[in-house]
């Protein structure tokens, strides 16, 4: 009296549990709900039917920090917000992501005076940087993929990836 | 109600407190000295014949290099006659104190709380004046004309090495 009589013949399927730990952690990553500025729009209109985040297990935006896996830091983080993004990413459970979305989350973009921070990089580590002013719907999409991809590289005990810099400029002036 | 009418009030009851006239696009404005700022709003609002009801807004200007430095602005509206004066008093860059108009006025507790906040004025007999769009810590007054624009340099790809060895990342 086994699963298979319940379940059907599965036959045998092998893997590395580091492969399905990671698989699992992709295919049901929650972001937390919030928005900064007016890239929240543009995530807003990811997850709405016309890009429809949630054929990527994403459809749920969590209000409460203690059950979201990924914040998307969608607009500038001002200086007087910092905090309230830091603690929001200590509640968060481990093991958590962070999206930039944006030019402002990512670097200040047009905002370089004294309110705005230059990057919520000098906030919370950031796993990916999408840039854009704001992105698209499909940029941000294309972020969370390479975030996946990411994860999906991810060793079993926990060790992150170095952030990828870099180090030519992608348009060259002649 | 016209604007000469009211200057003559005015300068029957504040005599030489009016330091200087103006007029823009129909609209009186008039600099005040810091003793006769308060009483000039007092009178505008109690007297029935101006009824200047409505503080419209209060704000601060820095004129950096000209000395009173700092100005505050207060535009006040009759509703009842239709008509709107601009009162205007210096604040010298020693000691910026200008009165509060927060006893004549509860709309304006908040706007002098910001403009203490962004320019260093401070109102004599406000009821709480701490800072109300910047961060309690923050030091110094940003809407100052002396104070620096960005904080950071913009990292591009030429100078991001030296950009990034000494830019506070966060740590997981």
């Amino acid at each position: 009296m086994g699963i298979e009589e319940k379940a059907g013949n599965l036959g045998v399927v092998t893997t590395s549990l580091e492969y399905v730990v990671n698989w699992g952690r992709t295919n049901a990553m929650w972001p937390l709900l919030f928005g900064l500025a007016c890239c929240a729009i543009e995530m807003m209109g990811a997850q709405a039917s016309n890009y429809d985040l949630s054929r990527f297990g994403m459809e749920l935006n969590r209000a409460s920090p203690r059950q979201a896996d990924l914040m998307i830091v969608a607009g500038r983080v001002s200086r007087k917000m910092a905090p309230v993004v830091r603690r929001l990413y200590d509640q968060m459970p481990e093991p958590k992501w962070v999206v930039a979305m944006g030019d402002c989350a990512a670097c200040g973009g047009v905002f370089n005076n004294y309110a705005i921070v230059q990057g919520v990089d000098e906030v919370v580590p950031v796993d990916v940087y999408v840039a854009g002013c704001p992105p698209r719907p499909e940029a941000l999409i294309d972020g969370i993929m390479l975030l996946h991809q990411k994860v999906m590289r991810e060793k079993i005990s926990g060790q992150k990836e170095q952030p990828v810099r870099l180090q030519q400029p992608l348009i060259q002036v002649k | 109600m016209d604007n000469a009418h009211l200057l003559a009030t005015l300068r029957e009851r504040l005599g030489t407190g009016i330091i200087a006239v103006g007029e823009h696009r129909g609209d009186l404005s008039l600099t005040l000295a810091p003793g006769a700022y308060y009483a000039a709003a007092q009178y505008l609002r109690d007297d029935p014949d101006l009824a200047y009801h409505f503080l419209e807004n209060l704000c601060g200007v820095d004129y950096l290099g000209r000395e009173p430095r700092f100005e505050v602005v207060a535009h006040l509206v009759s509703l009842r006659h239709g008509h709107r004066v601009c009162l205007k008093v210096g604040a010298p860059e020693a000691s910026p104190r200008v009165p509060s108009l927060t006893p004549l006025f509860p709309t304006a507790n908040y706007q002098e709380r910001e403009t203490y906040d962004l320019l260093g004025i401070a109102f004599d007999g406000h009821p709480s004046l701490t800072r109300i769009l910047m961060p309690e810590d923050w030091v110094g007054h940003p809407q100052r004309k002396d104070h620096p624009l960005g904080e950071e340099e913009v990292a591009f790809t030429f100078n991001q090495d030296s950009i990034y060895a000494r830019k506070p990342f966060a740590k997981s």
